[in-house]
Parts: C-alpha cells; structure tokens; sequence
C-alpha cells in the first residue's frame, strides 16, 4: 500500500494540471463567447486532420526537442537559462553566414551547415556562460540581454549586409540556394533527417544526465555547488561546458529552423520555442524520458491553435495561455503536494 | 534586574508519553517530562536519543503520533513554531536558523505580526535594550551573515525573547561557539531563570549540564533513562547515557615519515581576516592540532592547505612539490582531502545518493559511471564506517552522526594529507571515540591530519603537535605531550587579551 501511494500521487500530478489548465482556458473561452468544445475540437482538428497538418506536429517537435534537451542540461546544473531563444538566432545566424559564404554542394553543404548551428550556439552560450562564472551577472539577465542582442544582430543583418538586391523586407533574406535546403518528404514540410537528429539530441542528453561522470557532477553542482566543488566538480569548468553543450543543440535547432522550415534567414528565426522550451524542462520535472510526451502536447496545441482564428475569429494566442497554464498548475500542484509532504513528516 | 515583570509568569511545561515514529524508528517512545518554571532543565542524551525529536515536537516543528503536552495544566497541540511561539514556547537550533542575507535588525524583525514602517524605530531600541542587558554586542546594520555562529545564536535568542516566549529550548547551543561566547550565553541563561524563565538546555555535554542545570532528564534510544537533580556526578549520568562506563582510548605511536606539508612564512588575506607569516611543516603520520577561538585563522590555514584559498604571499608545498599557486583540482590529485564542518552546506550534496557521492568521488577519468562500482564502494563504506542508511539513502536523509560519517568514509584510503574542521561536533561520546578511532588507522597508515577542535582535551589527547591560532595569530608548534589542558587555554585565552 504505502509502496503504491508515490506513483499514484506522481501519475497525479502530471494529469492534474492538463485538468486544471483545460478548466482556465475554458473559462477564458467562455469570456470570450466562444464553445469550448468546438474551440478545442478544432485545435485538435487543426492538429490531426490530415497527414500534412500531423507532419507539421512533427515540424514543430524538432525545434522544441532540441532546446529542450539543452534546457535539461543547464537546468540539471541548477542554471535558469532563460537565453536559449538567442542560442537558437545564433545557430540560425551562424548557418546563414556559412551557406552565404560557402557555395558547396549538398552534400557538403548540409553537414557543415549543421556545424555550423552547433558552432554558432554553443558560441552564443559560453558567452552567457561567462558572462555568468567570471562577471558575476546572473545567467537570466546574461541570457535575456543576450537573446535581445541575438534578435537585434538578426534585423541588422536582414537590413543591412544580407539584405536582397531588390530590397529588404520583413520576410527575411532571399531563399537559400537549394544546395542548402535539408530534404523534406513529399507534399509535407516535415524533414526526416531533422526529426531523427531531434530524436538523437533528447537521447543522448538521456544517457548524458542518467549514466554519465559529467552528468552526475552537473546535478551535483546544481543541488549544491560548494560541496560539489569540494567533492571534486569544477563548478566553473562545468557550467561553462553545459552552457556549450545546451547552446549548440539551441543552435541546432535555430540552423534546421532556418535549412529545413523557412530556407531562409527571417527575423523572428526563434519563433518562440526556446521560452517554450523551458516550460518543457518544467513540466517534465526535468527528466529527458518525459520530455518527449511533453513537447508531442505542446506541438499538437502549436499546430491546431492558428485555426481557432480561421474558424472562431479567435486569437491563436490562445494555445500559448493552454501551454502556460498548464505549466503553471503543474508548479502550483507540486507546491502544494511538496507542502502536504512535509506537513505528513 | 530590569524589568522584571516583562514576561509576566512563569510556564510549567508537562509533556507526557510523547510518541513520535520515522517509519520503522521509534524517535520518542513514550517520553513524559517536567519543567518546572524558573529552571534550567538539562536533557542529556547520546546522538539519536530522541532529544531533539522532542524539542522539536515541544517547539511546534513537528507533529506527534501519540501522548499529550500541557502548558500550566492546559492542553496544547501546535502545527507550527509560528503558534508555540504564540504559546511562549522558542527554540534555538543547533545551527541558528536566521536569514543571512538580511540585516541583524532584519532578523530581529521578522516574525512579527505588527506593521512594518512603525516597527523599525522600536524594534531597533529593543534590540538595543535587550543586547545591553545580556551583554550581547550585535550592530543592527550589519548583514546576518557577517556574524558567528555565536552572534547569531545571540541574535536568535534577543529576538525569541522580544516575541515574549517564556521556554526557552536551546539545541546544542554549544557547538561552534567560543568560550567567551559560552560564558556569557551561560550567564544569559542563569539571568533568564532567575526571571522566571524555564530554560530547556539540550546536550550530550556531560561537563556543560553538569554547571548549569538544576535537573536533568537522560534520554536513551527514545526512553527515558533516568532523571537526577543537582548536585550531578557524572559517573552516574554517563552510566545512564550509555548504560555502561567508558574506557580511555589508547593511542598507538607511529613513527614518523616525509615531509608532507611545508608552509613558509605563508599567508591568507581575506575580507574578513588576514593571517601571515605561517611557517609550519607536517610529516606523513602526524596529527596535527589547531586550537584557538573561532573565525582566529584556522580556517584560512585549512583552506590554503587545500588551495581553496589561495595564498597571498609565501611558500606552500605538498610532498615537495611546490603547489603554492595550483588550483584546488591539483591538491586533490595530489591526495589531500578537505572536510568541512558544514555536513549538508559544504560537505554533501542533499539530493544525492551515498552512491552517486562514492561515483562523483570515483577518480577513474572513464566517461561513464560505473554504477556497479559505485554501489560497491557505497556498501564499502557503509560497511567500513557502521553508517545506519542504504546505499540509495538520500544523504540529508541520514542523520547528523551518519552524514558525519558518509563525510569521512568519502575521501580516498591513499590519503596525504587529510584536514578536518571540527571532526567530532555534536557527536556522542561514543561516535567520538569511534571516529577518533578511525582517524587514528589513516594516522597508522601514514596520512598527515590536520583538524580544529573547540574540545582542548580532544586537542590534547590526539595531537602530536598543537598550533595555536588568535586574532589572526599563529604560534609556533607546542609539543601536545608537554601541556596540559589548562595550559593550552591560557595560551588560547591569554594571547586574546
């Protein structure tokens, strides 16, 4: 019986939130004037009514998988990196540079533009990294100044040096040669190769936290830094290599979203998902084997929210209230149980 | 006296047949007690008695299974400290439990369910009354975490009293803190029972409840093992404590080997305190002491010792190579461990395992952790050490004893050169021994060890050598067999002065 109670109140606390959420969005829809049901019935439709609309679920996984993996590791080592939206510009940004500088052909293009995400990211990320263990400047401003400098950088060089012969726009450079396009199956968005490389990121940051020494030594210095550093883990070593690490899958996914979605540089490359993405590190309580589950439930809302404008003249804003509640009933619901916890001892 | 009616009448405190269970072990079994108002009450008992389990059900902390306590004949359950306070009921913990960030008027502040802007003025003159009255020196302005461990206890105690609590429950209240601090925190507590105050003094001090309590109540693996009233002999109170009588240890002597540790004319300079000129050398085997107050340099003379603390001028070398402006990494590879006194803020990381502590120690330089090895070496050392937890026991989840053992157990057998800062605090009589005890194997096996101690005849018994630290001060080596206890305070007391 007693052996029984964790699980019960663990598989509680992952589905009460969803409830919660579902019941604010709800009574948000009902101010609104809208059904609910027919809002989230389209939300749903918008997802999975047709092959195209479940591989555009796939196209919104990628991104999400690959920040989130890096948020995982920065997160393990007790580090709120708020900057994965810049890591990803930088990946993006970096990607751009090389395939304007580089006229290669696929097979070599491809290959060296995903380096170059990686480079670009990871780059991106020391810095915050630095900014964070030699200038003292807490990782969350470090981050959200340098996302704000990422996204700036981008305008300039949309305006400026990579803008198209025939006028710069708002729509971002010219389309990328077609050597620098990643495949994608036919009639859909979806890249197969992307998808697999998502696949990989949130595997490997599995293994990397579970049944590494370098994964071990980040939780450590993450719960406490001083007896961790006395333990033997470089705190500095450490937590500027998994701002490396998280950058360069941020950057990864800012170089695919750039080679594999839009086949150009547009100044809002980020489109979001690396603040989406820390609320995927929430709420799977930073354990990679949730986060796949997670990100599958927040790209389904992603794809399905736009047609709630189509169809309700609703703002499609309203997936992203769906998203944030139910990340925060899920904080509210584990502070709460924390509570009863130690009240029972 | 001053104002002696400020807390009104004294609190007769009952507590009968308490019960308190952490699954499987009974912590209170069935424990009544009394005291009476206007005493100081000892409640003596080895590590793990249920001593502080019960304070802590007393103080509001913790709810009981089963049993009753009673305030001046009324029966009373609290669910948290904020409503014992309430009652008069306060409690000091063994580490003072403030918020170091903030001010010491701050501190003394919080807990007050007054407004805000109209308290400060006040509460900055009571605090003033009230450190004047006890003799405390507190400066309002300065952050919490400015002070000692005694100062703090001070602070904590100023600003139970300014809340009205007429029981007050002290933890330990001894370790860490100075003599002179001890001295006055002993006055402070006669003053309070004069005043009809209740004071329930919770120790495993023989020495300590021996000169202060008028009563005391012996705890024993949950039970009360007996009570006895002033005048106390100590015989009778540790056969009680332990139901047996302890033998002297005896020490084995080891001849001596290289020269493990060599400081010239070293020095530290912090912030807060600045020690120069440490000249000292540490052959492979010895047992080196550090004696003095706390905060007199030790520390500092620790942590360069382990380049923690990096020195600011002189030499520093270990087994002969000069490792004056190497990086903390280099010492551990070189074999030389560091442990803290802090169990959980410095020592181990709450939220791991004992295994994953024995893998993060692993020194194998593989990419993956061997899991398996890891559970070996955290059986190992479970075994070896006779720590009470598993394996996958969360170490914040072991108690004080235990976590202090999983500290030593950690570092590598190969040692060099081992440093501890007060290896023995708030342990037992017996745990003491038998820490000591194994502290004395490494010796055997040639490790060098350094340790701070605030116990002079602890210093005495193990040391070859002992250091004398004051005001940033270090002496020269004492011979440990050619002074005695007493000798050894004046030299800690007189160069204070």
């Amino acid at each position: 019986m007693s052996a029984r109670q964790p699980r019960l109140s663990r598989a509680t606390l992952a589905l009460l939130p969803v409830l919660l959420a579902l019941i604010f969005t709800t009574l948000v829809l009902l101010v609104a004037g809208a059904n609910p049901f027919e809002a989230y019935g389209n939300i749903l439709a918008g997802a999975f009514e047709s092959p195209r609309k479940l591989a555009d679920v796939a196209v919104a996984a990628v991104p999400l998988l690959l920040c989130s993996a890096g948020g995982l590791i920065t997160y393990a080592a007790g580090l709120w990196n708020i900057g994965i939206e810049g890591q990803m510009i930088a990946g993006a940004l970096a990607t751009t540079w090389l395939i304007n500088a580089l006229p290669l052909p696929s097979y070599g293009l491809l290959p060296l533009s995903v380096l170059a995400g990686l480079v670009g990211g990871a780059l991106w990320g020391l810095l915050a990294g630095v900014l964070r263990t030699f200038g003292h400047v807490n990782e969350i401003f470090a981050g959200l100044g340098l996302n704000f400098v990422a996204a700036a950088l981008t305008n300039y060089l949309i305006f400026g040096p990579w803008k198209p012969p025939d006028g710069a726009t708002m729509s971002g450079t010219d389309p990328f040669p077609q050597a620098a396009w990643m495949p994608t199956l036919p009639n859909v968005r979806m890249s197969l190769i992307t998808f697999v490389l998502a696949l990989i990121a949130i595997g490997t940051v599995y293994v990397l936290l579970r049944g590494t020494h370098w994964g071990l030594r980040l939780k450590a210095i993450g719960l406490n830094a001083q007896a961790a550093r006395r333990l033997g883990a470089d705190t500095t070593s450490n937590m500027l290599l998994a701002f490396a690490v998280c950058g360069a899958l941020a950057g990864l996914a800012g170089s695919l979203q750039a080679t594999a979605v839009y086949r150009r540089l547009i100044p809002q490359i980020s489109g979001g998902y690396g603040y989406l993405s820390l609320l995927v590190v929430l709420l799977s309580g930073s354990r990679a084997e949730w986060v796949p589950l997670v990100v599958f439930f927040f790209s389904v809302i992603q794809v399905g929210s736009p047609r709630l404008e189509l169809r309700l003249q609703l703002d499609s804003s309203l997936g992203g209230v769906l998203q944030a509640s139910v990340a925060l009933f899920f904080l509210l619901i584990r502070g709460v149980r924390e509570r009863l916890e130690r009240k029972r001892e | 006296m001053l104002h002696p009616c400020s807390w009104g009448p004294g609190m007769k405190i009952e507590l009968h047949d308490i019960k308190k269970h952490f699954g499987p072990v009974r912590a209170n079994d069935g424990i009544s007690l009394y005291v009476d108002s206007g005493t100081i009450h000892g409640l003596l008992g080895e590590n793990g008695a249920g001593k502080t389990t019960l304070m802590k059900i007393l103080a509001g902390y913790q709810p009981y299974d089963a049993g009753g306590i009673l305030l001046n004949g009324r029966l009373m359950r609290f669910s948290s400290p904020a409503e014992a306070i309430q009652a008069g009921i306060g409690m000091l913990h063994q580490d003072p439990m403030d918020f170091p960030p903030l001010s010491v008027l701050d501190n003394f502040l919080l807990g007050r369910s007054k407004g805000l802007a109209q308290g400060r003025r006040e509460g900055e003159k009571e605090l003033g009354e009230l450190c004047q009255r006890f003799g405390f020196a507190l400066d309002p302005d300065v952050l919490a975490n400015s002070l000692t461990v005694g100062e703090r206890q001070q602070l904590e105690l100023v600003r139970l009293l300014s809340l009205g609590v007429q029981v007050v429950i002290l933890d330990e209240p001894t370790t860490g803190i100075s003599a002179p601090q001890k001295k006055l925190l002993f006055d402070t507590l006669h003053k309070l029972a004069q005043e009809g105050l209740s004071v329930i003094f919770v120790s495993h001090k023989l020495d300590e409840v021996e000169s202060l309590c008028s009563r005391v109540t012996v705890l024993r693996r949950g039970k009360v093992a007996g009570e006895a009233v002033a005048p106390l002999s100590s015989d009778h109170l540790v056969q009680m404590m332990f139901n047996q009588r302890l033998s002297p240890s005896t020490r084995a002597d080891v001849s001596l080997g290289e020269v493990v540790l060599e400081l010239q004319d070293a020095a530290v300079r912090t912030y807060r305190l600045s020690v120069e000129h440490m000249s000292l050398q540490v052959r492979s085997g010895e047992m080196i002491g550090l004696a003095g107050l706390e905060g007199s340099g030790q520390r500092l003379l620790m942590q360069a010792c382990t380049g923690l603390e990096r020195l600011a001028a002189g030499r520093l070398s270990i087994a002969g190579r000069d490792m004056t402006h190497e990086p903390y990494a280099r010492f551990l590879e070189a074999g030389v461990a560091f442990v803290p006194a802090a169990r959980l803020e410095e020592g181990l990381v709450s939220g791991l395992t004992l295994c994953e502590h024995a893998a993060l120690m692993a020194r194998t330089g593989d990419f993956f952790v061997h899991w398996k090895d890891a559970e070996a070496q955290a059986q190992k050392m479970i075994g070896d050490f006779n720590i009470i937890g598993r394996a996958e026991t969360m170490v914040q989840e072991l108690s004080g004893g235990n976590q202090q053992r999983a500290i030593l157990a950690l570092p590598h057998d190969d040692l060099r050169l081992l440093i501890l800062e007060h290896p023995t605090r708030g342990l037992d009589l017996e745990s003491t021994r038998w820490i000591w005890g194994k502290l004395l194997q490494r010796r055997e096996q040639g490790t060098a060890i350094l340790f701070t101690s605030t116990d002079l005849e602890e210093l005495v018994e193990y040391s070859d050598r002992i250091v004398v630290f004051s005001g940033g001060v270090m002496s020269a080596p004492v011979d440990a067999g050619k002074i005695t206890v007493e000798e050894l305070g004046s030299m800690i007391g007189g160069r204070q002065q």
